[in-house]
């Protein structure tokens, strides 16, 4: 996977792109503000299966009506972060925060799909309740943790506190962002 | 005119403290985004039904009630940070185009918000038509702009 990362660096596309004046901030800003139309339209839907609020309206005009909304602003999410990724993958794959945002989005995506395999099949039973059952409040809580994660994560990986060449680093970090710390 | 006002609050032990800190200013602007993220699900959940899409079974005013205390505690929430942050480097947005364009976008969003969208949606009859799906535009259109501005200003 490192090699290929390392070709893709090479590649003139990902050099361009990493040197424009206008593209990368373009994408980078796509990015950011697409999170109001994701995770925004995912906090609303956690909001209802958690029973705080929307508790008139049923779970499934949730899943059939806005999830749509929803999946837009995650293809505009994937497309932008992997143009941004491709701009510097060296850089992405020993950024700690990278790497902790890519283990939150697993989190969240397992999330979504036991949600919609398991707990969402039996939605007949308890579409128009106020309060939906335990499982489905707990994914939605598990939902927004993970996506305020991904938020933060993602945010930091702007910052080179933890980056591998600014030694010495505590054990924790060479260990997981992979480190090659060359032998003195 | 404004510019003493930028170098006091700069100037401040809080502008001073946060600017001093390495990860103050990170965290509160990670939480800033948190609360864009809740702001964008208040804000499009009753747009969207207004311009006739999403939750079109549900009524606007529904939809807005329950949506309002998010959209309330989204704007304190993001005013807060937004404050802090502001505190911090006034000199510099003073100086940067993309601040002034957000700091005037912002107080017409939240009129637009407050006076004029959410007095039509407390109409319990108010459904999709031309006027709903003008105020539904608009919203989009001024907190785009707010969000939007805010985002570019670390590029210019």
């Amino acid at each position: 996977m490192l090699s290929f990362f390392e070709w893709l660096e090479t590649t003139p596309w990902s050099i361009a792109l990493l040197e424009s004046l206008y593209v990368w901030p373009l994408l980078e800003s796509t990015h950011v503000l697409s999170l109001a139309l994701f995770v925004g339209t995912a906090i609303m839907m956690d909001l209802r299966l958690l029973g705080i609020s929307f508790r008139s309206v049923p779970a499934t005009a949730f899943t059939g009506r806005l999830l749509p909304w929803n999946h837009i602003g995650f293809a505009v999410m994937v497309i932008t972060g992997l143009a941004l990724f491709y701009a510097s993958p060296i850089r992405y794959y020993y950024n700690i925060f990278f790497r902790a945002k890519m283990l939150l989005l697993i989190l969240a995506g397992l999330n979504v799909w036991l949600f919609h395999s398991r707990i969402h099949r039996l939605v007949g039973d308890w579409d128009t309740d106020p309060v939906p059952p335990r499982a489905a409040r707990f994914a939605a809580a598990v939902s927004i943790m993970a996506w305020a994660g991904v938020v933060v994560t993602g945010r930091m990986i702007a910052y080179n506190w933890f980056d591998c060449d600014l030694q010495p680093q505590p054990a924790f970090v060479n260990w997981a962002a992979d480190c090659v710390i060359p032998e003195r | 005119m404004l510019l003493p006002f930028f170098e006091w609050a700069e100037g401040t032990g809080l502008g001073t403290f946060i600017r001093n800190s390495l990860w103050l200013f990170p965290v509160i602007e990670a939480v800033h985004l948190l609360g864009l993220c809740l702001l964008g699900g208040a804000v499009l959940i009753v747009d969207l039904r207004m311009l006739g899409a999403g939750l079109t079974n549900q009524r606007i005013a529904d939809l807005a009630r329950y949506a309002r205390p998010f959209l309330i505690a989204a704007l304190i929430i993001l005013v807060s940070t937004g404050v802090l942050l502001f505190f911090s480097e006034a000199v510099k947005l003073y100086y940067n185009r993309s601040f002034w364009v957000k700091i005037t976008a912002l107080p017409i969003a939240l009129l637009v918000t407050f006076l004029v969208r959410d007095r039509f949606a407390r109409d319990e009859k108010l459904e999709t038509s031309l006027r709903s799906r003008v105020l539904g535009i608009t919203s989009i259109a001024l907190w785009f702009t707010v969000a939007a501005a805010g985002r570019w200003i670390g590029f210019s």
